[in-house]
Order: C-alpha cells, then structure tokens, then sequence
C-alpha cells in the first residue's frame, strides 16, 4: 500500500478546500504523511525539527517589518494616497493603469500595503466611478462593474510584481522549497525570471483596462469623437 | 565562506526571535484579548525556535512545532487587541516628509540587491544587512525613539499573525514530503498516465496542476510545496528544465488559480463585502479573461525559457 503515502496530499487539499484551521492542517498532514512511510515517532519529531530550522529563511521577511511598522505610523499610506489622488481628469481606464503601476512599482520594493481595504475601496473605486459618470449617471450594473473592476487591478498588480522584491515570503519559500528539492536557485535569480511576467501582466491588463472606458459614455479625447460620427 | 555565512544568518535568526519574543510580551499583556496566554506562547515557542534553532535538538524543536500545531487546532491565538497608530502623527508626518518616506524602502530592495550581486555574501545575508540598514535609516528619518519602534515592530508581527509563519511551515511540509518519498510516488502514478519526457506535455501538466490545485486550496503557496515535488520536478526539471524558471512561472501559475476562486477570500471575497457589490463573484468575473490569457501566456514562456 505504498500509495498510502499520498494521504498527507489529500489532507492538504481537503484541510484548506474545507479553510479548517490551516497551521493545523499543515502539521497534521506532515505527520501523516511521515507516519505512513514507516518513519518512527523520534525521527519524526527529529525530521519535522530539522525540515522547519532548514527553511527559516522562508521567514527571512520578518526582518522587513520593523521598518515598515516605522514607516506606517509616519504616513506611509497617507503618502500614498496624496500621490494616487492627484490621478485627476483621467478617463476610468487612466485611473486604473496609474494605480496599477503605482502598485507593481511600490511591490518591487517590497511596500505591499493591503491595497484593497487602504485604497481600492475608499479611493480608487469612488475615484473611477467620477470619471466613469462625468456626463451620465452610472447604472447600478455599471457601479458594480467599476468596483470589480478596480479590486480585479489591484490582485493583478499585487500578485504578479510581488516576486519582483527578494526578501517577499513568496521568494524565500520558493529558493527554500527548490533547495529542499536537490534543485537550489538564487532568490536574486527567481527575482529575475519573474519580471517577465510583471510587465507582460502590466501591458495585457493596460489593454484591457483601457478598453473598459467603451463601457461609459465620456468623452475619450478626439480620436474617439471622431469615430462617433 | 559557506559556514561564515551560516554563522552570519544566525545572527539575523536571533533578531528574528527577538522581534518574535516583542509580539509574544505583547500578546501576554493584551489583557481584552481571551486567547492571550495562548498567544503569546505561540510567538514565545517562536522566538525559541528560530532564535535557539543552531543549539536545540531537532526533536525538542519538533515538539514545540507540535504544540504550535495543538495551540492553533484549539483556537488559541488571536491576534487580540493592537494598538492601531495615531493617525494625527500619521498625516503631520506625512507632510513633513513627502515622498521621502518612501526612502527605507527603496534602500531595502536596492542594497539588497547590490550585496546579492556584487559581494560573496549572498542573497540571504544581503537581505539581513539591509533590512538592519533600512531600520536605522527609517528610525532616524522619522526620530523614532526605541520604544515606539518596539511598539512598531510588536504590531506588525501580531497584526500579520498565524498567516506569517504559514510560509515556513509548507515549506517544513515539502521537505517531509521529500524525506519520504511522496514526490518519486505522486510522479509514478502520473507517468502511468501522462508520458514523462515530452517538455511541452511536462510545462502544461505543471502550469495547470498549479492553477487547478491553487482553486481548489485557495492558495498558491501551499500548492507549490505539493505540486513542484510531485509533477514540477519530475515532469519538468528532470526533463532539463531550468529549476530557476520553473519555480518563478510555476508559482505565478497558481496565482492564475487565485485570481479564479472563490477559495481565496480576502483577494477575491473580501473586496465584494467591503464595496458591498451585488454581485457575488462580480471580481472574479473581472479577473477570469486576464487569468486565462496570462496562464496561456505563462505555460510558452516557461517552455521557452527553461528549455
């Protein structure tokens, strides 16, 4: 019964699929799995010590966060809204591709602010929902689209510049686990490889954003006026 | 210079512990908060574990990590009650320094980089180095006192909470995996399935398991310690895939997956019940045509670019 061993990867799955408590679930699922490949209580204990000290630079990041904690009560998010609010007279489209690259930009230097509760909600989506209703009221559908929209920008810009900083968990847990895996990479050299992705991610999602200011009757500048006659 | 550099990290483990040891003081005083033994014996354990990680006996740290596992099964930490900052401060501060506040960051991504690049000391230890730099140079910009940059520091770790030690532990479960031997299995039973050898097969088997798993778990991270053992490295590194880039798309793969699910609550739920929009999934609706393009987009890049 050798496939018996896979019961810590169902536990995994089923444990977060189900959100029961996940430190929980993890440790339980480590065990299991151990269990069942014959490995004896001591060298169990033995091996989950070792595999936890071997992998704390995965938490390497929590070195970062005395200086953001310092920051934070300087007005870091208070900065950051005096920047993104002189975003004004732009199309909704404008709006959200500024914010978008605000975001990258500030994730490349490791600044990861919980952008939906700091600005999304009480800044960006008020802020495109005035550009959007300039000369039309909005429609209820259409509100709803714009605050979509704009929590959509934000987990794009979020997620795909995050690895753009080296000391992020998402790194360390990736150089860590590769290490574990007989495969070691450099934190600097997934840093690399994943800027591809960051700026692929900011062109396609430019494209599309700017395409989302055909939703609203504004005016898009001449080039658009002229296609209306 | 490997064991130099080990005795360096040490030292970096040790202030990690003690920015722990803060968060866990912290929670014991937070009288209002009635999980607050529980919690600050979570962050104590913490602080022993990474501070004491070079002298303690593997099994005695296995232990503590099985009594993390039994505080957390009993709902035994809370983050509690944390003393938000003083948004006066704040806004004075704010304009005061202008962008200028921005500075320690850009000094922590950038020296960072340079030690990485440029000294034998590494990525690790360039990290170390500039996060202490960065510290110094945000505490004498603002002219934080000691004592408000204990309290900065205790109220990030308590505010990140369970969530921030998440990382460590899926990466502690990989290596269990390793150690015995799920990945050689889970790549047996495919390969009785898919063919292994074919590099493309392998990037689009990858790329969609990370996707897929991370819907299904609702979170990237804790499908890459699985999925990279069991199909990434058999499927895709053993074929001759470049180990730096299948790491890098592979978890940006699953990020697709997380930009599809309802799993992942506070990118995708949370942002629903904060606007109060009427439609239930109306983010994910939003998100669904740029996940689909990127992950096309990621499964030929990885096959370019680590082939």
């Amino acid at each position: 019964m050798e496939y018996l061993k896979l019961i810590g990867i169902v536990i995994i799955i089923l444990g977060f699929a189900f959100k029961l408590d996940t430190i929980a679930v993890v440790i339980v699922s480590a065990v299991a799995t151990a269990l069942v490949a014959g490995i004896s209580v001591p060298d169990l204990l033995t091996l989950l010590g070792k595999s936890f000290i071997e992998n704390r630079v995965v938490s390497l990041f929590f070195l970062t966060l005395p200086m953001i904690g310092v920051i934070e009560r300087h007005g870091l998010k208070q900065s950051a809204v005096n920047a993104i609010q002189k975003l004004q007279n732009l199309t909704p489209g404008r709006i959200l591709n500024l914010y978008l690259l605000i975001r990258e930009v500030a994730c490349a230097f490791g600044i990861t602010l919980s952008g939906q509760v700091q600005f999304v909600r009480p800044l960006i989506s008020p802020m495109v929902q005035a550009a959007a209703s300039a000369k039309e009221k909005l429609t209820p559908k259409q509100i709803d689209l714009i605050k979509g929209r704009s929590a959509a920008t934000d987990n794009f810009g979020n997620f795909y510049a995050q690895n753009l900083f080296v000391a992020s968990g998402g790194v360390l847990l990736m150089a860590s686990t590769m290490k574990s895996l007989g495969h070691a990479v450099e934190p600097t050299s997934i840093v690399l490889y994943s800027i591809p992705m960051a700026v692929i991610t900011f062109i396609i999602t430019s494209l599309y954003n700017h395409h989302f200011d055909r939703q609203f009757n504004i005016d898009r500048g001449r080039k658009s006026e002229a296609n209306h006659d | 210079m490997t064991n130099f550099i080990n005795n360096f990290l040490e030292v970096f483990y040790v202030l990690i512990g003690l920015i722990m040891l803060f968060a866990g003081i912290e929670s014991f005083r937070d009288k209002e908060n009635p999980a607050r033994i529980g919690t600050g014996l979570f962050w104590v354990i913490l602080a022993v574990i990474f501070a004491g990680g070079r002298i303690l006996p593997y099994a005695v740290i296995g232990v503590l990590i099985l009594l993390l596992g039994v505080l957390s099964l009993l709902k035994q930490i809370k983050p509690g009650n944390i003393k938000g900052i003083d948004e006066k401060v704040a806004e004075s501060s704010a304009k005061r320094l202008g962008g200028w506040i921005f500075l320690p960051s850009v000094v922590l991504a950038i020296l960072s980089i340079v030690i990485a690049q440029f000294t034998p000391l590494g990525g690790q230890i360039g990290i170390g180095i500039s996060s202490v730099i960065a510290l110094i140079t945000a505490a004498w910009m603002t002219k934080s006192s000691a004592k408000t940059t204990y309290h900065d520091s205790e109220r990030m770790v308590r505010s990140m909470g369970t969530a921030g030690i998440l990382p460590q532990l899926l990466a502690m479960l990989g290596a269990v995996f390793t150690a015995s031997g799920v990945g050689e299995l889970t790549a047996k039973a495919i390969s009785g399935v898919f063919p292994t050898g074919n590099h493309l097969l392998g990037v689009v088997l990858y790329c969609l398991a990370m996707a897929i798993f991370t819907m299904i778990m609702g979170n990237a991270f804790a499908a890459f310690a699985v999925i990279t053992a069991g199909i990434g490295i058999p499927f895709v590194v053993a074929q001759g895939g470049a180990p730096v880039v299948v790491a890098a798309i592979g978890m940006t793969s699953g990020y697709c997956g997380t930009l599809l699910t309802p799993m992942a609550a506070n990118f995708n739920s949370l942002p629903v019940a904060l606007m109060e929009m009427k439609d239930n999934m109306g983010v994910i609706k939003q998100q669904a045509p740029i996940a689909i393009t990127l992950l096309v987009i990621q499964i030929f890049l990885m096959y370019f670019l680590a082939f």
